[in-house]
């Protein structure tokens, strides 16, 4: 039992560890690597983490959500197009708005899936093209803004150059969606429903719901996303979602969270976020064309996998 | 309603009243009653008209063969799925539940076959969203005598035996009044199951009510005061369980058997042979589901298995086919020793296998000529080009035999199960075997098909090879085969002639009681 748990522990510090180590090689490999650059990466890396977080909740859910990238694109170019002449106060309160239109968007997602029965993956695909089409209604091509004191509070730093305000937004927006599922029913529900449908209903959880719930967080995950994604831009562009759709996916498997449904936390993901920033930068450092940044990042994908496939095999022998 | 009860075929239809009065429960009002419920799944009809009477403070058994519709009652009950008909009233009042949520606010909680339980949370976190008491839980765990389960574990890595305890702790702590338990017994070791009858019976000293599902005969006469017996969907008759087994046991087979004594397929008597048997197997084990089993069959001999639900069969023929690798023992085909790793190593010692699920084994969108020429392709041609001349003959002539209806011949999912099934047999007769292993070949096809598939095996057998044919259907042993095994709790616990097989002793072995003489 000891062991199981020393097992545990080790798991839980896998990823931070991958991060700190990775870190380190972009160090060695690029001594110059300073807060510039640390802000490049989690300005990089915040609008991909809350993508990961929505698809986090949903596949935990047992679902899957193929229109994050679309969701992202919607709260980008909405409240580019809502802010541009707007106060910072003004800014503040259409974020509200935003969130809201990001809630509707899971609501919708989720109510198709759960109640007519379409399976996830058309049913969200399908949405995402929906999303994307709304998207270019609302703004044709890029452009937009927002408040110069609006985009600085993601893209500023005002906590000295180590502590880049994406990294703390990153933090707070996630604790702010994870921690009311994780510490309450919500979550236990969420996990169960993915976990096990039938033992799920069986215990008296409405599972409907419980998916459905699961989508409008990833909504709403997607709104906070998209705003971030103006902050970092400065604009918004109703193209710039699609990266999001399918390096969310990556970002939660390499984050240890099982596609079947059920499995899986948030720490994970968002490292796994950071990860996939980290590698493309790290290949400009030395000097290898960037392009090899997909190469790298499917190859990653099929590593982590494999890795956590021996380890799930060797704990089920033991 | 009552009127549709009464039905001429049923010896012992009467109204459910009458029942009560006729065992001395007439003076308590029922606290769960159902009548004439039914429930059809496509095609599939698992309920015709199910009638349930349960007295507060009372153990009542649900008995029936397998297939009878006993678990589908259960789930109705607990709004699992709708009914399609019939009424359920609960203290008198009408009540209807659209989710196993609602029956428990109502008092009604079920143990499952399969666990309910969420593998990936804590047995504690299992509890919550159940939103049952944990104090209650620990309790009853306690009572149980299984309170030493870490309640931090995840579901997942606990012994299923241990998880149905949990289950039943989780039941227990929500204090129904009426608690279900469908086959409880069917995985714990002795011990345990005796925790839980004593578990049953203080609930019953409470005045709550339990209805108890098993295959045990001696569980239910020890433990229950009232059995109600189900047969084809049909609520045949209540009795009480005391010195009851032969009652029971009759009422599970009805009528079906004086359809016993329909002629069986004509078969010649078997030669006696020095040669080593086609099939011999020794001492197989496979986990908890077989213990040591061991049987031969000779050439030209079909070999029938008979056995309730889940005591080792699909263990037996996988092990044999080398769909699943056997812990110990070994299978041995015209005395020699096989190393089965997959089931193409079967397939090359001539032990080919025609499984329960048919699509399993077919290609559901290819034709009937490719999915009867799949298993020879091995043997017609290795690689390269495939020899479509000899491909058709050899199917052809295998069609013919068989008498496939070929009118959807150009794609096999369009044919009926009946003919899907004679596909796959065609398949190996076109590929050649020596022993054809058959898993209830006949479920869910009409008559006429049957009679042609017994026929079919016996021809088979009479051209040399042999046949182990396990059949859910406990009237085929006696018209197709020549000898009988029955399997109970993964052991044989009974061998006859088929001239002996009679329902009623394969029905008594197969709960794993000593025949009859033997027991008087």
């Amino acid at each position: 039992m000891t062991a199981f748990k020393a097992y545990r522990a080790l798991q839980a510090l896998a990823m931070p560890a991958l991060l700190v180590v990775a870190l380190a090689l972009t160090k060695v490999a690029h001594p110059d690597f300073g807060a510039f650059d640390l802000q490049s990466l989690a300005l990089g890396a915040l609008p991909l983490a809350l993508a990961a977080a929505a698809q986090t909740v949903v596949v935990i859910s047992g679902g899957i959500d193929l229109s994050v990238g679309s969701q992202i694109a919607v709260a980008n170019v909405l409240s580019a197009s809502l802010m541009q002449h707007a106060s910072f106060t003004q800014s503040l309160l259409l974020s509200l708005l935003v969130l809201a239109a990001g809630a509707a968007q899971g609501l919708v997602n989720g109510l198709v899936v759960a109640v007519s029965r379409i399976p996830d993956v058309v049913a969200t695909l399908t949405a995402g093209f929906i999303w994307g089409g709304v998207a270019l209604l609302i703004l044709e091509r890029p452009g937009g803004g927002a408040p110069p004191a609006y985009l600085n509070l993601a893209s500023g730093q005002d906590f000295g150059p180590w502590l880049p305000n994406a990294l703390l937004v990153m933090i707070v927006a996630i604790a702010a969606i994870w921690l009311p599922i994780r510490f309450t029913r919500i979550g236990l529900l969420i996990y169960a429903a993915g976990s096990d449908p039938v033992a799920a209903f069986r215990s008296g959880v409405n599972v409907r719901d419980a998916r459905t719930l699961a989508y409008v967080f990833s909504g709403l995950a997607c709104a906070v996303g998209g705003m971030a994604l103006t902050m970092t831009t400065g604009i918004g562009a109703p193209l710039a979602g699609s990266y999001y759709t399918l390096s969310s996916v990556a970002a939660i498997v390499i984050g240890g969270v099982s596609l079947l449904g059920g499995r899986g936390g948030m720490v994970g993901p968002v490292i796994a976020a950071l990860l996939l920033t980290l590698a493309p930068m790290d290949l400009i450092f030395l000097g290898i064309d960037p392009n090899y940044g997909q190469v790298i990042q499917g190859s990653l994908i099929v590593l982590v996998v494999m890795i956590a496939g021996l380890f799930a095999y060797f704990q089920d022998r033991k | 309603m009552q009127g549709s009860l009464i039905d001429a075929n049923r010896p012992a239809a009467k109204s459910p009243a009458l029942f009560l009065k006729a065992v001395g429960m007439g003076g308590a009002s029922p606290l769960l009653s159902i009548r004439g419920v039914a429930k059809t799944f496509g095609a599939v009809t698992a309920l015709r008209s199910a009638d349930l009477e349960v007295a507060p403070g009372e153990v009542h058994a649900l008995m029936g063969a397998n297939g009878a519709g006993k678990s589908t009652l259960v789930k109705i009950i607990t709004g699992v799925f709708p009914a399609d008909s019939g009424q359920m009233s609960l203290a008198g009042k009408p009540a209807l539940f659209r989710s196993p949520a609602e029956a428990r606010r109502a008092g009604i909680v079920s143990v499952y076959q399969d666990p309910a339980l969420v593998p990936d949370l804590t047995v504690a976190q299992n509890m919550r969203l159940a939103r049952v008491p944990l104090d209650a839980v620990k309790a009853a765990m306690r009572d149980l005598g299984i309170e030493n389960v870490d309640l931090e574990t995840k579901a997942r890595r606990v012994d299923f035996a241990i998880l149905r305890l949990i289950d039943l702790a989780r039941a227990l702590a929500s204090k129904p009044s009426i608690l279900m338990l469908d086959e409880i017994t069917a995985a714990l070791p002795a011990d345990l199951s005796d925790r839980v009858f004593a578990v049953v019976r203080e609930w019953r000293q409470r005045g709550s009510s339990v209805i108890f599902i098993s295959h045990r005969m001696a569980e239910v006469t020890a433990l229950c005061d009232r059995a109600t017996v189900l047969r084809d969907g049909i609520t045949v008759g209540v009795t009480l369980t005391q010195g009851a087994q032969e009652k029971i046991v009759g009422m599970m087979l009805g009528d079906e058997v004086a359809k016993a004594a329909a002629t069986p397929v004509a078969r010649r008597p078997l030669a006696a042979s020095t040669k080593p048997p086609a099939l011999e197997v020794e001492n197989l084990s496979y986990g908890h589901m077989l213990n040591g089993v061991s049987f031969k069959v000779q050439r030209g001999e079909v070999l029938g298995v008979a056995a309730l639900e889940g005591q080792g069969q699909e263990a037996l023929f996988d092990c044999i086919a080398g769909v699943r690798r056997a812990a110990s023992g070994s299978v041995k085909a015209d005395g020699e020793r096989l190393n089965l790793r997959h089931p193409a190593d079967a397939i090359r010692a001539g032990l080919v296998l025609v499984p329960a699920n048919r699509l399993e084994s077919l290609l559901p969108q290819r034709s009937i000529q490719e999915n009867v020429a799949l298993a020879g392709f091995g043997r017609l041609r290795d690689w390269g080009p495939i020899a479509f001349g000899a491909e058709r003959l050899r199917v052809g002539r295998a069609v013919t035999k068989l008498q496939i209806d070929t009118r959807a011949a150009a794609e096999v999912r369009r044919l009926s199960g009946g003919n899907m099934q004679k596909v796959v047999i065609a398949r190996w007769i076109a590929a050649g075997f020596k022993t054809l292993l058959c898993f209830d070949p006949t479920r869910g096809i009409d008559i006429g098909t049957k009679r042609q598939i017994y026929a079919l095996l016996r021809e088979v057998a009479e051209q040399g090879a042999a046949v182990l044919l396990f059949t859910s259907e406990l009237p085929e042993i006696r018209l197709a085969c020549d000898r009988a095994i029955v399997l109970f709790g993964g052991r044989i616990s009974g061998e006859m002639g088929a001239a002996e097989a009679s329902e009623a002793r394969l029905m008594r072995a197969a709960h794993g009681l000593p025949h009859a003489d033997s027991a008087a």
